[in-house]
This record gives structure tokens, C-alpha cells and sequence, in this order.
């Protein structure tokens, strides 16, 4: 056996332990805010990380801003003396970011940004930040997160992380895992040759509960994040699966079908007290949490066709939301619940895409339409993005799409399938 | 009319293989009459009180045991759908005698779905296809404690890619052994 073909083998086994995610934005609106960032001044060998840069990424892959390419800038000013408002006027620029940084002892960096309205010569933001090596990425998304958040009123989610699943072509190998909301900086946290699915985050970030479908069935588990301990949440005759952590953290809604078919639960994770939400012969799953920690959202088949349904866990009260369609499934909740994001097939034959519906009128509107087979909407913690699975050139790929429409962008991988993602909450 | 002559050819065909074992494989809710008219037809046959009954029997056993029906152990579905066509019921009705005459026979039921639609819902829509095939060998007369299901969902394709040949062969209960 060659020395080459140990090296191949090995590049194959490292491609299939890191899906390496991209993104390709395909979609942004007509009506974009100009804004350039200037490279960051540094002194010194090339930086790990090239913050500015990750700064224009986040905030073209928003779909907000109109991003300058640094070549076209005339000048590469990293202070106020060393800035001409005139000449970004000139390149028409609403806005304009400065930065430098440098070393304040082995390691460690300061980072200080300005942001500039560039019409008004004024000064809208400016902060001084320090970092690690290791920290250069988060002090990027933090930066974007503080500008986006400055000019859209909207806060910012750069700085979040998704948790997603990877699987070779043929499905023997699985890999839950998280990485920042850019694709980048990926960690696998648990690995199996069994399917998992349906990972959801604890409010706090520190916990992913997931389904793991061994030989016998499905199961629910519970996982540590920061030590990597899983716990066996749920375990009883039939399916145990969707979880979905209540807004407090300390309850779990999932779906057991232990009773002979599948039914919500409500379990509290301190005193292992079960109670059953749901009582129909139609498949009840896909159980998801009001903000108010009193209600859920779940998917019904009890009509004929899956719909979405609300029950009240105080009253047991259920009400039928969606009417609209052959097949809504899989509801999520954005901006504090005036919308409702969702799979939804209009009609029997149709494709399957992703749809939101404006709770207070009850509009419903279909925002992807270039992927195949949309599946698993999970919504950021701004409301914003909605990150998906679908299928795209006969690859499992994730996407994302603003729940206006507006906004698409594909996260391909370099290798293997990716599915089921899940947007984190803020990490304070 | 095509659908009930074809049933009806199947029927008898299923007669002549098995003999009539029993009264179980009459149960197609659609050709009752034509069914009844073949179970006529056997008893007819397999009535007369000579020394070619106990032979008769023997044979049914043999038959029984190399049932060519046993060897298939795919029962497919609808898309969406949980129901049992009836082109599968000679091959549950043969399941259901085998594991009747065998008692320590043990069968575990895998449902399974196609990739169309979301991931936990196919979970369950794939037990109820794993269900329904349970039920239905209950009926025939399968004591319950042989039988156990478990559901895949989307997970465990028989067959990869996006074609509706792959989504229809994806659509099925496993009928595996646990002992036989």
C-alpha cells in the first residue's frame, strides 16, 4: 500500500468528519443599504482571522447592505484624522465603518471600530473590544451584530450558533454538530452510526436534546454541550421523539406513541412528572412552545391532512391555525409570535416549500421557491432568518430565507449531506 | 369490474396452493362474494370422506412450510397513505398462518416512508404503516405477543434519490423474523 494512497484515505476521512459549510447568497433586496468597511489596520504578521472581512460577510448574507469591495475603496483610512467623508460620498456610501487593532500582550488583541453616518459626518457608534486569538471570529460577529442592530433597529444575530446534522451519501455515519451562524468554525459534538434527528437548544444554549434512532426505535436524549454527557430523556415502548425545550428550560415537550399512537407529552426534567397534552387517533408530533410557556403549537393529522394546531396546556383547549394548504407541518414561531413559519405544501403533487403566515391576518406566504423539498424550518433569535433543510442539485443542503421573502442564501457543504438545523438562542 | 376478476383469479390461485387451509384468507372486503363462491368451490373439492384427506392435510403442512408467499416480506404503501392495498393480503394471509402454526415465531414489523414531508411526521406515519400490518395479522388470528413494531420514518431508505421509483419502493412495512 503507497504512501499516496494512505494520504487520499486520509483527506476522505477528514472531508467526512467536517462538512465544511459555505455560503452562496442568491437573493438580497433591490433596495440595499450602502455601506463600506475598511480593512482593519494591524501591524504585524497576518492575524488567524480576517475580521473585517467576516464583518462585510455578516452583513451581506443579511441581505440589508450594499457591501463595497475593498479594491474599489479610494482610501484605507483607520482613524478619523485619516478620513474624507467627501470621497466615500463620491462612491455613494451611507455609511462607513473604520477599524484597527493591535496587541496588547502575547495573544491578546484590542480591537476599536467606529461606525460613520457618512451623509451627516457623524459619528453613530464606537467601541473598543479585546480579544484572544481564539476569540478573533466572535469579536467579528459581535461588531456586525452591533452595526446591523445600529441601522436596522433589529438585533443581531451574527454572534449565534446553528447545530445541524451530517451524513455521508449511504447514511452509515451521523454527526450532530454546532458551528458559528456563518457555517464556520465546525464541532462535532456527538457521532453515531445511528440516524439523529430533531436537535433542539435549551433557552441557555448549554443543552442540545435530540432523537437518536437506534435498531430498537427512537429515543430522546439530552446533551451537555460544554461536557459532551448525554442523558437518556425518554425511553418507553413505541416512538419517543420532537423535543422541544419550554422557554424556562426546565421542561421538555416531546412525542410518545406508548399509548398505541402518537401523542404530545409534556415532561418536567427536575421531577420526571409526565403529562399528556393530546388525546386523538391521528398522528399528534412536532410539539413547539408558545413565548408565553403555556401553550404549544403541534402538527395534527386529525383533519385528514397534517395542519397546525395550538393547545392551551392550563385549558387543553385546541384550535385549528392553518386551513391553508394540503399539508402544513413543522410550525415555528418568529418575532415574538406574529408569525408562523412552517412546511407547506399547497396542494397534493405540489412541492414542498417553506411558508410563513402572519398570525394577526392570517396571510400566508411561500418564501423559498430554487430549493427541492423544504423540510425542517428553524427560525434566528432576531425573527429574522429562517435556516432550512432542503434538497439542491440531489444534495441535502441547508438554505436560508427571511421570513419576509426577501432575503435567500444556500449553505452548501463541500462534503456529504447536511439536515435538520436548529437556530441557538442568544448567548449572553 | 377488471379489479374484481383479478382478485378473484388470485384468490383461487391461492386455493389451489394452499388448499384452503383455513377460513382466514376470506376476509377482502371488496370480492366477498367472489371469495365465498371460491371457498365453495374447495370445500367441494376437499370434502369427501376418503383416505385422501390425511393426505390432503400433509401436503397443506408441506405448503405451509414452503409457502412461496413467505418469502415476501415487503408490504407497500399509498403515498401518505397507512392502508392495506389488497394485493398484499395473500402474502399477510400466508404470514399470518405461519406464525399461527408457529407459535414461538417471533415477527417484528419496520415501518418506513418516503422522503416527502417532515422528518417527525414520517416518523409516525411510519408506525402507523408498521400498525396497520400489525393489526391486520391480529385479525387473521396472530396472538399479539408475536408481534412487535418499531417505526424508521425517512431514515433507513430502501432505495436513495428523489425519483418516485425510489419514494414508492420507500413507502413500506419490513416484515422481518425475529424467530422463525
Amino acid at each position: 500500500m503507497s504512501l499516496r494512497y494512505w494520504c487520499i484515505a486520509l483527506i476522505f476521512l477528514s472531508s467526512l468528519a467536517r462538512a465544511e459549510l459555505t455560503i452562496e447568497i442568491t437573493q438580497g433586496i433591490a433596495s440595499s443599504i450602502p455601506i463600506a468597511v475598511v480593512p482593519m489596520k494591524w501591524q504585524g504578521k497576518p492575524l488567524p482571522e480576517n475580521v473585517d472581512e467576516i464583518i462585510r460577510s455578516d452583513l451581506e448574507r443579511s441581505g440589508h447592505f450594499g457591501i463595497l469591495d475593498p479594491d474599489d475603496m479610494l482610501s484605507h483610512p483607520a482613524s478619523e484624522e485619516e478620513l474624507y467623508f467627501r470621497d466615500w460620498r463620491l462612491l455613494k456610501q451611507d455609511y462607513l465603518v473604520i477599524s484597527s487593532i493591535k496587541t496588547i500582550a502575547k495573544g491578546q488583541y484590542q480591537v476599536r471600530y467606529q461606525l460613520f453616518d457618512v451623509f451627516n459626518e457623524r459619528e453613530l457608534l464606537a467601541q473598543t473590544l479585546s480579544a484572544n486569538t481564539n476569540q478573533l471570529r466572535d469579536i467579528g460577529h459581535r461588531i456586525s451584530d452591533a452595526i446591523y442592530e445600529q441601522l436596522t433597529g433589529i438585533r443581531g444575530a451574527f454572534s449565534t450558533k446553528i447545530a445541524y446534522v451530517t451524513t455521508n451519501r449511504t447514511r452509515t455515519q451521523f454527526n450532530l454538530a454546532i458551528a458559528d451562524s456563518d457555517g464556520a468554525r465546525e464541532k462535532v459534538v456527538m457521532s453515531s452510526k445511528y440516524s439523529i434527528f430533531s436537535p433542539s437548544w435549551s433557552p441557555d444554549g448549554k443543552r442540545l436534546a435530540y432523537v437518536l434512532l437506534e435498531d430498537s426505535g427512537s429515543k430522546v436524549y439530552v446533551q451537555d454541550i460544554a461536557t459532551g454527557k448525554k442523558q437518556l430523556v425518554s425511553n418507553h415502548k413505541g416512538i419517543n421523539s420532537a423535543p422541544a425545550f419550554s422557554p424556562d428550560g426546565n421542561k421538555l415537550a416531546l412525542v410518545l406513541s406508548k399509548d398505541g399512537n402518537p401523542e404530545i407529552y409534556v415532561v418536567d426534567l427536575n421531577t420526571r412528572h409526565w403529562l399528556r397534552v393530546t388525546n386523538h387517533y391521528a398522528i399528534d408530533t412536532e410539539p413547539n412552545w408558545m413565548p408565553d410557556g403555556d401553550h404549544l403549537l403541534f402538527t395534527s393529522g386529525r383533519s385528514g391532512n397534517p395542519q397546525i394546531y395550538r393547545v392551551s396546556l392550563v385549558s387543553g383547549f385546541i384550535e385549528r391555525i392553518t386551513f391553508d394548504g394540503n399539508y402544513n407541518a413543522r410550525a415555528r414561531l418568529a418575532q415574538d409570535g406574529r408569525f408562523l413559519v412552517m412546511v407547506h405544501q399547497s396542494a397534493k403533487g405540489e412541492p414542498f416549500h417553506i411558508a410563513s403566515m402572519d398570525l394577526s391576518r392570517g396571510l400566508l406566504q411561500i418564501l423559498t421557491a430554487d430549493t427541492f423539498l423544504d423540510e425542517s424550518p428553524s427560525v434566528s433569535p432576531n425573527g429574522v432568518m429562517v435556516m432550512y433543510a432542503a434538497k439542491y442539485n440531489k444534495r441535502s443542503i441547508l438554505a436560508a430565507v427571511s421570513v419576509d421573502g426577501d432575503v435567500r442564501f444556500l449553505v452548501p457543504s463541500k462534503s456529504g449531506d447536511v439536515r435538520e438545523p436548529a437556530w441557538g438562542p442568544y448567548i449572553d | 369490474m377488471m379489479h374484481l376478476s383479478k382478485l378473484f383469479s388470485v384468490s383461487l390461485l391461492c386455493v389451489a396452493m394452499i388448499g384452503c387451509a383455513s377460513g382466514g384468507g376470506t376476509s377482502d372486503e371488496a370480492a366477498t362474494t367472489t371469495t365465498e363462491v371460491a371457498t365453495e368451490d374447495t370445500q367441494t373439492q376437499a370434502v369427501p370422506e376418503s383416505p385422501d384427506v390425511s393426505v390432503v392435510t400433509q401436503e397443506q403442512v408441506e405448503e405451509v412450510a414452503v409457502n412461496p408467499l413467505l418469502d415476501q416480506t415487503l408490504v407497500y404503501f399509498g403515498y401518505d397513505r397507512s392502508e392495506i392495498r389488497p394485493e398484499f393480503k395473500d402474502v399477510l394471509n400466508a404470514h399470518a398462518e405461519f406464525l399461527q402454526a408457529n407459535p414461538a415465531a417471533r415477527m417484528v414489523l419496520e415501518g418506513h416512508c418516503d422522503e416527502r414531508g417532515t422528518v417527525e411526521y414520517n416518523l409516525a406515519l411510519g408506525e402507523r404503516r408498521a400498525e396497520t400490518v400489525k393489526r391486520y395479522l391480529i385479525v387473521q388470528g396472530v396472538n399479539p405477543s408475536q408481534l412487535e413494531t418499531v417505526s424508521f420514518g425517512e431514515e433507513r431508505p430502501a432505495m436513495l434519490g428523489s425519483s418516485k421509483s425510489s419514494w414508492s419502493k420507500n413507502r413500506r412495512t419490513e416484515i422481518k423474523y425475529q424467530a422463525r
